[in-house]
């Protein structure tokens, strides 16, 4: 970037010239230090030509700056094409300034209220069950919390969208269908209990993949029901990511306090604990995702600087640890040892790359040239796509001797999903480091994949059972 | 004589497509190509033209990279994506029917003098 010249005094006064120019131009939040740049490049550009044409450094500095354009008039205008770099300031500001950038008149208050209220509503909603004498902690045989834990968050988050965005009338009634057709189906599915309580294996794969398809409502929602052609599609994605480390951050807080509160009432002889488990721990648990899901969008410009410093902290991290793998796995001679669920360990490990890079490119300036972090992220991909071949690879040939039971197909399916995904990744990266396309190609490719996850969670979730029996 | 803003912007989308389709290219001097190709008339604030770009780069007409130019400084390119293409050609389709237009009318205007002076009051008061 720009070096001030001490020898020469005439280029240096330039130098000082553009450095304040430039320092005025970086005060606008609607411009960022890459549109700066391009800026600079072209306000110098102009200098050197009509310091060809004859002009000393003052004039010509001068005109290049009047041809530029007045910095408010110029900030006005990237403001209103780039209106998404605007809600950092106009999120907590208030209503006022908001102009007409902002479509909904909602101020930030009022949100905080609707939030509240959902929070609280979420709350209540969980526990109406009890009263009908479903039990809260998990009694053997009695399943119903577990299975339906999704439709006590999520609902309500998808609510505040619904509210904030707004959804259409149309969007809202498909919405609240397809959440009510999953509570009906998943309740109505004849799971049953081993005499010692157990749950059956396709009763667990749908507790677990019922949230997953579900969360896609909850992106319906947010994108305010424009689900094609919206770079909003990206937005929930990188929402997710924050959601995730707010409620991660919330429930620690909760942990502390509840810590806390056992310890001083035990102080005075009274227990705490039934109250806690029974009250607090659900209730909490469910408002808490309601008021995450908010303050995600509140204060957005607050985590945004901390997710992903958190992203750039792991990927590399993770690189090591799989190369360190394949070194050690190559050197030493050890194949992997297939016990029974050794498959479910790596998809574990395709989870946490996929979220890896789908959140770093989700976070990432999709216009940014590509340095270093990007080839970290390929190195990541590449290594975990090796290593997910290589246990595929021992898996592959014992999977058969094993049986089909639903937990195997349901973890060599979700494997075979993210293997794809983590393949397209990778190839489109590399394509965006060799500079063949743009990086919104890769991140077209991960929205995209976005529905190919929840539809796959949507089978697993619905068709397993019957296809199973309810095993 | 200044051409009006709105003219200017409205022009903007067909004329960096259509330099960009030249060949790849960054916002100095795409300017300069407006400016030589106009003979000077189309004005353009220099700034503004950043904003259309992104805008284009937005909507995927065209796309972006970074590379080291000659005086060393980093350097944003631009170049047309293949919708870019299917864009221009489109524009250009949707300027030649004004263009066509236009045309017929101004030449029935030069031809019998009586209408121009009917007309042209009454277009600038529109």
């Amino acid at each position: 970037m720009a070096q001030t010249r001490t020898d020469n005094p005439a280029a240096g006064s330039l130098e000082t010239q553009v450095e304040a120019w430039r320092a005025h131009l970086r005060k606008s939040r609607s411009i960022t230090s890459q549109d700066a740049v391009e800026l600079e490049d072209h306000l110098r550009e102009q200098i050197a030509s009509l310091r060809a044409d004859g002009l000393s450094d003052d004039e010509a500095f001068l005109v290049a700056v009047k041809r530029l354009g007045a910095i408010d008039a110029l900030t006005r205008e990237f403001a209103r094409e780039h209106s998404d770099r605007l809600w950092k300031q106009l999120v907590l500001a208030g209503d006022e300034g908001r102009g007409d950038l902002e479509s909904s008149s909602t101020g930030w208050s009022r949100r905080m209220w609707v939030a509240l209220g959902l929070a609280v509503a979420a709350a209540v909603a969980i526990k109406v069950p009890a009263l009908f004498g479903m039990a809260l902690d998990a009694e053997p045989g009695r399943g119903f919390y577990p299975l339906n834990i999704s439709f006590f968050a999520l609902p309500f988050i998808a609510a505040y969208f619904a509210w904030d965005r707004p959804l259409p009338v149309p969007g809202r009634l498909a919405l609240a269908a397809a959440f009510a057709v999953a509570a009906v189906v998943v309740n109505l599915f004849p799971f049953t209990f081993s005499p010692k309580g157990e749950p059956p294996h396709t009763f667990i794969l749908t507790m677990l993949h019922l949230p997953i398809a579900l969360w896609l409502g909850v992106g319906f929602a947010y994108v305010g029901g424009a689900w094609w052609g919206s770079d909003r599609r990206m937005d929930f994605i990188r929402f997710t990511g924050e959601l995730f480390i707010y409620y991660v951050l919330i429930a620690l807080g909760g942990g502390v306090l509840m810590a806390l509160s056992v310890g001083i009432f035990e102080a005075i002889g009274v227990k705490m604990e039934p109250y806690l488990q029974n009250w607090i721990v659900p209730c909490g648990a469910v408002g808490a995702a309601v008021i995450a899901s908010w303050l995600v969008e509140a204060k957005q410009s607050v985590i945004e600087n901390m997710a992903p410093v958190l992203t750039r902290i792991f990927a590399p991290l993770f690189a090591l640890l799989l190369i360190a793998f394949i070194v050690t796995m190559v050197s030493t001679g050890r194949a992997i040892d297939v016990k029974r669920e050794v498959l479910i360990l790596f998809d574990l490990l395709l989870v946490v790359v996929f979220g890896l890079l789908l959140y770093s490119a989700s976070a990432r300036d999709a216009t940014a040239p590509a340095g270093l972090m990007d080839w970290i992220q390929l190195t990541l991909v590449g290594t975990a796509l090796v290593v997910d071949a290589l246990a595929l690879w021992a898996i592959g040939s014992r999977i058969t001797e094993y049986g089909f039971t639903p937990n195997r197909v349901a973890a060599l399916g979700e494997n075979i999903v993210l293997l794809v995904s983590l393949t397209g990744s990778a190839l489109l990266y590399a394509a965006f480091l060799r500079g063949r396309v743009a990086f919104s190609r890769l991140c077209f490719w991960q929205k995209f994949y976005l529905y190919v996850l929840a539809a796959w969670a949507a089978v697993v979730a619905l068709l397993f059972p019957l296809v199973f029996g309810f095993a | 004589m200044s051409i009006s803003k709105d003219l200017v912007a409205a022009s903007s989308t067909a004329l960096v497509l259509g330099i960009l389709a030249e060949g790849d290219s960054y916002g100095y001097a795409i300017l300069k190509r407006v400016r030589e190709l106009s003979g000077g008339e189309l004005e353009w604030t220099d700034g503004m033209l950043y904003p259309v770009l992104h805008r284009l780069e937005r909507s995927n007409l065209i796309e972006s990279r970074w590379a080291k130019a000659e005086t060393g400084r980093q350097r944003k390119y631009y170049r047309i994506t293949r919708a870019g293409r299917e864009q221009l050609a489109d524009e250009r389709r949707q300027w030649q029917t004004v263009d066509r237009t236009l045309r017929k009318f101004w030449s029935a205007m030069t031809d019998s003098p009586d209408v121009s002076t009917r007309f042209v009051p009454a277009l600038q008061r529109s």
